[in-house]
C-alpha cells in the first residue's frame, strides 16, 4: 500500500480528467459548476495525499524512497520515487494546482476542456518530478507541452496562436536533441533506470576522454556532448538567455492560470533537469561548460532586468523578471557547491510562490479592467486597499527583501557563486538592485498615487475567493522567509551527496587527464 | 509438391477468391453486387490474416527456394491483410455514394494484396519481380478508377509511367546481380556477396535494385509521384496507397537487403541512410506549405518512410524489428487519419482543404480529440505510440553507430511537428465560421478513427504484444 502512494498522487488528476471527459455532458451552468468542483476537489485531495508523501519521507536518507515499479515495453520500466531534491517540486506542484483551479473560477468558454487540460497537466508535471526511468521522464517532460499548447491556444489572448506555436516548437526542438542523447545514454549504460536500482544512470560513469571531432578537440568527450544536448532542452525550458524569447510571448498570451502554472511549475522542470541529470550524470561536461553558463546567467540577470524596466505590459514585465530570477537558479546550480544547489532549489520553490502570486495579482485587476497596460492603472490603493497590501508583499518578495522567501534564495546563490567566480557574483548582485528598480516602479505606477482615471473609479477590491487564493501564498512566502530550514533540511542531505559525487567524479577525471599527460 | 502448396496456401486462397468474385461480378449482376463482394473480400482478408497469424515454426522454403514462409513474412502479411481489409471497409460508403463502387474495385485490391504477399515471401529475384508487378499493375488501375476525373486519370497515368521506369531500374539491377552472382536465388546470392569484396558490377546491381524499391516506398529522390497520386486518386484509394503497399515494399526491402546482401551491410548501409535522411527532411519541409490534407499526408508518408528506413539502415535484427514496429504503428495511424479525411464532407461533397477544419472541435469534440491524438502521435510527441516508434528506430540506428543520422532525424522531426500542429491549430484555435463541415454519421469511419486514437494511447502500456512478435519475426530474417 505504502509503495503505491506516489502512483496514486501521480494518476489521481488524470483519472479525474478521464471521468470528466467521459461522463460529463453538456455546456450548461450546472455542468460547468460540476467540472469546476470536481477539478478543485481532486487537486485538493491530491495535495492532501502529497502531504502524506511528505510525512513519510525521510530526509536523512539520500537515496530514492517510496519507489513503485512495474515492467514496461522496450526493456523500459515504470519507476517512480522521490528523493530530497524532487519531493519539494512535487509538493510545489500539488500545492499550486488547487489555487490555479480556484483562480479559474470565472472561465466561461469550454470549462470542461479547460479543467481536463489542467488536470492532465498536473499529472504530467508530477510525473516529471517523480520519474525514475529515463524514457518515462522524457514522456512526461514532452507531453506536458500538449496541454500547455492548448491552454495558451484556446483560452489565450489576442495573439495566442503565434505564442502557442512558438512555445511548442521552441521547447520541442530543444527536447528532441535531449532525446537523442538519452538514446545514446541507454546504449552506453545499458539501462534506463535513473536511480535506486543496482545498475543506474546516476552511478554509471559516462566516458570523459577527450577526442577530436571534425578537427575540433572535444574536451570532456562524450559527457560534454551529452551535457550540451540536455542543456539545449533545459536551457530553453528554464529559460536562459538567449533562448528565453518564447517565455514573454507565452506568458502574455496565456490565461492567468496558464501563466501561473508556467511560471510556478513548468519553468522548474529545467532547473530540476539540471539537478537530476546534467550535474550528477555528466560532471565532467558540467565542469567544462559550467563557467560559460555562469556568465550566461549573469548576463541574463542584468539584461532581462533592464528589459523588464522598459515594459509597458504588466505580464511581460513579470515574465522578464522570471527570466532574471531563473538566472540566479542556473548560477547557483553551476557553482556546484552546497550553498549554490540549496540556494537554487530554494529560489525555485520560492519563485514558484512569488511569481505565481504576481501573475494572480495581475489577473485580479485584468479580470476587472481587461487590460494589462501599466498606463491604464494608477492609484489603485484608494479603491483596493487589501489588494495593494498583498501586491506590496509580493513585490517586495520579488525584490528579495529579507524576511521574505525571495531573499534566501538570492543570498545563497550569490554566496555560492562568490566562492567560484567573484566577477560573476559582482555582476549578478547588480541584478538585485535592478529588480528593486523595476518592481517598485511597477508598483508605484499601478498602485500608488491619486486615482485619476475615470475608468478605475468604480473598481472593487478583492473578493473573498480571491483573498483565499492569496492567503496560502502569503503564508508560505513569509514562513519560508523567516524559517528557511523548512526547505533546506529536506534538501540538505541529498544535495550534500550530489556535491560529493560531483567533486569525486571531477577529481577522478582530472587525475586521469594528468596521468594521460605524464604518460605521453 | 503438396508441402510447397501448403506454404503458399493463403496466397492461393486469396487469388482463387479473386477469380471467383470476378466471375460472379461479370456474370452475376455487375456493379449491383459490388457491395457484397466488398464485404466478403474484407472478411476473407481478415480470415486469412488469422490463418497466417496462427502459423508458426521456423523458416520453410518452398518451390526450390523461390518462396519463403517465415516469421518475418507472416508478420508483414498480417499487417498487409488487416490494413487492406480496414481500407476496404472504410471506402464502402464513400465509393457507394459517388457511384465509384464497381465490382472490380475490391477484386483489384485483393489481387494487389496477393502481389504484396508474394513480395514479402520472395526468395528469388524473379519471384520478387512477379509479386511486385502483380501488386503494381492492380494499383495503377485503381489509381485511375474515377475515369471521368482528369486528376484521377492523371494520377493513374503518372503512377504507371514512373512505376514502369522504376520496374525497369529494378530489372536492370536484377540482371546485373544475376550476371555477377550466377543465380537469382537470394540464398545463392548471399554466398557470393561478401562485405568489402563486392565487385563493381554487383554494386551497381544493388544500387539499381534499391532505386527500384525506393520508388515503391516513395523515398526521396524517388518520391515525385507521391503527392500527385495521393491528391488525384479517390480518397479511399489514397488511404490504400498509404498503408498496405508501403508495408509490403518496406518488408521486401528488408527481405532483399538481409536475405541476399546480409553479408555486405557496409556496402548498402550508406545508401539507405542517405535515402532516409533525404526523405525525412523533404517530408518535413515540403509539407509545411500544403493546404490540401491529402498532399500533406503524402509528404507525411514520405517523412515516415524515412524514419522506417533508419531501422533498415542499422542493418541489424533489432533494426528490422524497429522497422516492423514502426510500420505497424504507422499503418494504424494512417487508417485513423484517412477515416477522418473520409469523414470530411460539406453538403455531401468531399473536402480536402485543411482550412475547412476551422473550429471543428466545437461541433465534433470527440472526433477532434481523436484526430489531435493522431496528429501528435504522427509528430512523435510522447506519450503517444508514434513516439515509441521513433524511439525504436533511433535506438536501432544508434546501436549501429549512425549518430549523425539520428541527430538529423531529430532535427527533421522538430521541423515536421509544425504542420501536424497546424491541423490541431485549425481545429481548436481557429475562428468560428458558419460553413462548418457536415455532421456525417458514419459509424464505420468514426469507429476506425476512435479505435486508432485509442490504440495510440492505450498501446503504450504493452503495445498489444506486437513488440515480441516483431522481435521473433526479425530474428528469423537476420541470423
Amino acid at each position: 500500500m505504502e509503495n503505491n502512494l506516489l502512483s496514486i498522487v501521480l494518476f489521481m488528476p488524470a483519472f479525474a480528467a478521464l471521468i470528466l471527459a467521459v461522463f460529463l455532458r453538456g455546456e450548461d451552468e450546472a455542468a460547468q459548476r460540476n467540472a469546476k468542483w470536481l477539478a478543485l476537489i481532486t487537486t485538493t485531495v491530491t495535495f492532501v495525499m502529497s502531504i502524506f508523501v511528505y510525512l513519510e519521507f525521510d530526509p536523512s536518507n539520500t537515496g530514492f524512497q517510496m519507489i513503485d515499479e512495474a515492467e514496461w515495453l522496450l526493456g523500459l520500466s515504470y519507476r517512480v520515487g522521490v528523493d530530497g531534491i524532487s519531493i519539494l517540486f512535487v509538493m510545489l506542484t500539488t500545492f499550486m494546482m488547487p489555487l490555479v483551479i480556484a483562480a479559474s473560477w470565472d472561465v466561461k468558454i469550454r470549462v470542461k476542456e479547460y479543467m481536463i487540460a489542467f488536470l492532465v497537466l498536473e499529472t504530467l508535471m508530477i510525473g516529471v518530478f517523480v520519474s525514475l526511468d529515463l524514457i518515462l521522464f522524457y514522456l512526461f517532460f514532452e507531453a506536458s507541452l500538449i496541454p500547455m499548447f492548448l491552454i495558451i491556444g484556446i483560452w489565450g489572448g489576442a495573439n495566442r496562436i503565434y505564442a502557442s506555436f512558438k512555445f511548442f516548437l521552441y521547447t520541442f526542438f530543444g527536447s528532441v536533441l535531449m532525446l537523442v542523447a538519452m538514446v545514446a545514454m541507454i546504449a552506453d549504460a545499458g539501462t534506463t533506470c535513473i536511480g535506486g536500482c543496482p545498475v543506474s544512470l546516476l552511478t554509471h560513469q559516462f566516458g570523459s576522454e577527450s577526442f577530436s571531432l571534425m578537427g575540433f578537440q572535444v574536451v570532456g568527450g562524450v559527457q560534454t556532448l551529452m551535457f550540451l544536448a540536455f542543456f539545449a532542452s533545459f536551457a530553453v525550458k528554464m529559460p536562459m538567455w538567449p533562448v528565453h524569447t518564447w517565455l514573454p510571448d507565452a506568458h502574455v498570451q496565456a490565461p492567468t492560470a496558464g501563466s501561473v502554472v508556467l511560471a510556478a511549475i513548468l519553468l522548474k522542470m529545467g532547473g530540476y533537469g539540471f539537478l537530476r541529470f546534467s550535474l550528477p550524470m555528466f560532471p565532467v561536461g558540467a565542469e567544462v561548460v559550467g563557467p560559460l553558463i555562469l556568465w550566461l546567467s549573469a548576463i541574463a540577470i542584468v539584461y532581462t532586468s533592464l528589459v523588464a524596466l522598459v515594459q509597458d505590459d504588466m505580464k511581460k514585465l513579470i515574465a522578464y523578471s522570471s527570466v532574471a530570477h531563473m538566472g540566479f537558479v542556473t548560477m547557483g546550480i553551476f557553482s556546484t557547491n552546497q550553498q549554490g544547489l540549496d540556494g537554487a532549489i530554494f529560489q525555485m520553490i520560492s519563485h514558484g510562490f512569488i511569481s505565481g502570486a504576481l501573475f494572480l495579482a495581475v489577473g485580479v485587476i485584468y479580470d476587472r479592467m481587461h487590460t494589462r497596460e501599466i498606463d491604464a492603472y494608477g492609484g489603485l490603493v484608494n479603491r483596493m486597499p487589501v489588494y495593494a497590501m498583498i501586491f506590496m508583499l509580493f513585490t517586495m518578495a520579488n525584490v528579495g527583501l529579507p524576511g521574505t522567501s525571495g531573499f534566501v534564495g538570492e543570498f545563497l546563490t550569490l554566496l555560492a557563486v562568490f566562492q567560484v567566480n567573484t566577477w560573476v557574483a559582482a555582476v549578478a548582485a547588480t541584478g538585485v538592485i535592478l529588480s528593486a528598480a523595476y518592481a517598485l516602479w511597477l508598483y508605484r505606477r499601478v498602485v500608488m498615487g491619486d486615482l485619476i482615471k475615470e475608468s478605475l473609479k468604480s473598481i472593487g477590491d478583492m473578493t473573498a475567493r480571491e483573498k483565499w487564493i492569496f492567503a496560502p501564498l502569503v503564508v508560505m512566502t513569509l514562513l519560508l522567509g523567516v524559517y528557511p530550514a523548512l526547505i533546506l533540511d529536506v534538501t540538505g542531505p541529498s544535495v550534500a551527496a550530489l556535491v560529493a559525487q560531483y567533486d569525486t567524479a571531477v577529481a577522478a577525471a582530472d587525475a586521469a587527464m594528468q596521468t594521460a599527460l605524464t604518460s605521453n | 509438391m503438396t508441402q510447397d502448396i501448403m506454404q503458399i496456401l493463403p496466397e492461393i486462397l486469396l487469388a482463387g477468391f479473386a477469380i471467383v468474385a470476378l466471375m460472379a461480378g461479370a456474370y452475376g449482376g455487375q456493379d449491383k453486387i459490388a457491395q457484397p463482394i466488398l464485404w466478403v473480400t474484407s472478411a476473407v482478408m481478415v480470415a486469412l490474416a488469422l490463418l497466417v497469424a496462427s502459423g508458426s515454426g521456423p523458416a520453410v522454403e518452398a518451390f526450390g527456394g523461390m518462396f519463403i514462409n517465415d516469421g518475418f513474412a507472416r508478420f508483414a502479411k498480417v499487417v498487409i491483410l488487416l490494413s487492406a481489409a480496414c481500407v476496404l471497409m472504410m471506402s464502402e460508403s464513400y465509393m457507394q455514394r459517388r457511384g465509384l463502387l464497381r465490382f472490380e474495385y475490391p477484386i483489384l485490391v485483393a489481387l494487389s494484396v496477393v502481389g504484396m504477399m508474394m513480395m514479402v515471401s520472395a526468395g528469388d529475384l524473379m519471384a520478387l519481380y512477379m509479386g511486385l508487378e502483380l501488386q503494381s499493375l492492380a494499383l495503377y488501375v485503381i489509381a485511375a478508377l474515377r475515369r471521368d476525373s482528369v486528376k484521377s486519370t492523371e494520377a493513374g497515368l503518372k503512377y504507371f509511367v514512373l512505376g514502369a521506369l522504376s520496374s525497369g531500374l529494378l530489372l536492370y539491377g536484377a540482371s546485373l546481380i544475376y550476371g555477377y552472382a550466377g543465380t537469382t536465388l537470394f540464398s545463392g546470392i548471399i554466398t557470393t556477396v561478401q562485405a568489402g569484396e563486392t565487385s563493381l558490377g554487383m554494386l551497381f546491381g544493388i544500387v539499381f535494385l534499391i532505386s527500384g524499391m525506393a520508388f515503391k516506398i516513395s523515398a526521396v529522390p524517388f518520391h515525385m509521384w507521391t503527392p500527385d497520386v495521393y491528391e488525384g486518386a479517390p480518397t479511399p484509394i489514397t488511404a490504400f496507397f498509404a498503408t498496405a503497399p508501403k508495408v509490403a515494399a518496406m518488408a521486401l526491402f528488408a527481405r532483399v537487403l538481409h536475405d541476399a546482401f546480409g553479408n555486405a551491410v557496409s556496402d548498402w548501409q550508406q545508401i539507405i541512410a542517405l535515402l532516409s535522411v533525404l526523405s525525412m527532411f523533404l517530408g518535413a519541409i515540403a509539407a509545411i506549405g500544403q493546404t490540401n490534407i491529402k498532399r500533406l499526408m503524402a509528404f507525411s508518408s514520405i517523412a515516415h518512410m524515412g524514419y522506417a528506413l533508419m531501422g533498415l539502415a542499422a542493418g541489424t535484427a533489432f533494426g528490422v524489428q524497429a522497422m516492423l514496429v514502426y510500420m505497424a504503428i504507422y499503418v494504424t495511424m494512417n487508417v485513423g487519419i484517412f477515416s477522418f479525411i473520409l469523414l470530411m464532407e460539406k453538403d455531401g461533397a468531399p473536402v480536402v482543404e485543411i482550412s475547412a477544419l476551422n473550429m471543428y472541435s466545437k461541433n465534433h469534440p470527440g472526433r477532434a480529440l481523436a484526430l489531435m491524438v493522431l496528429m501528435f502521435s504522427l509528430a512523435g510527441v510522447p506519450p503517444f505510440l508514434g513516439f515509441f516508434g521513433k524511439l525504436y528506430v533511433w535506438r536501432a540506428a544508434l546501436d549501429a553507430g549512425l549518430v549523425w543520422l539520428v541527430v538529423a532525424s531529430a532535427v527533421a522531426s522538430a521541423i515536421g511537428a509544425y504542420y501536424y500542429l497546424r491541423i490541431v491549430f485549425f481545429m481548436y484555435f481557429g475562428e468560428d465560421r458558419a460553413d462548418a463541415l457536415d455532421r456525417s454519421r458514419s459509424t464505420v469511419l468514426s469507429g476506425f478513427l476512435m479505435a486508432s486514437a485509442v490504440i495510440m494511447v492505450v498501446g503504450i502500456i504493452n503495445m498489444f504484444g506486437v513488440e515480441g512478435v516483431a522481435a521473433t519475426a526479425a530474428a528469423t530474417l537476420v541470423q
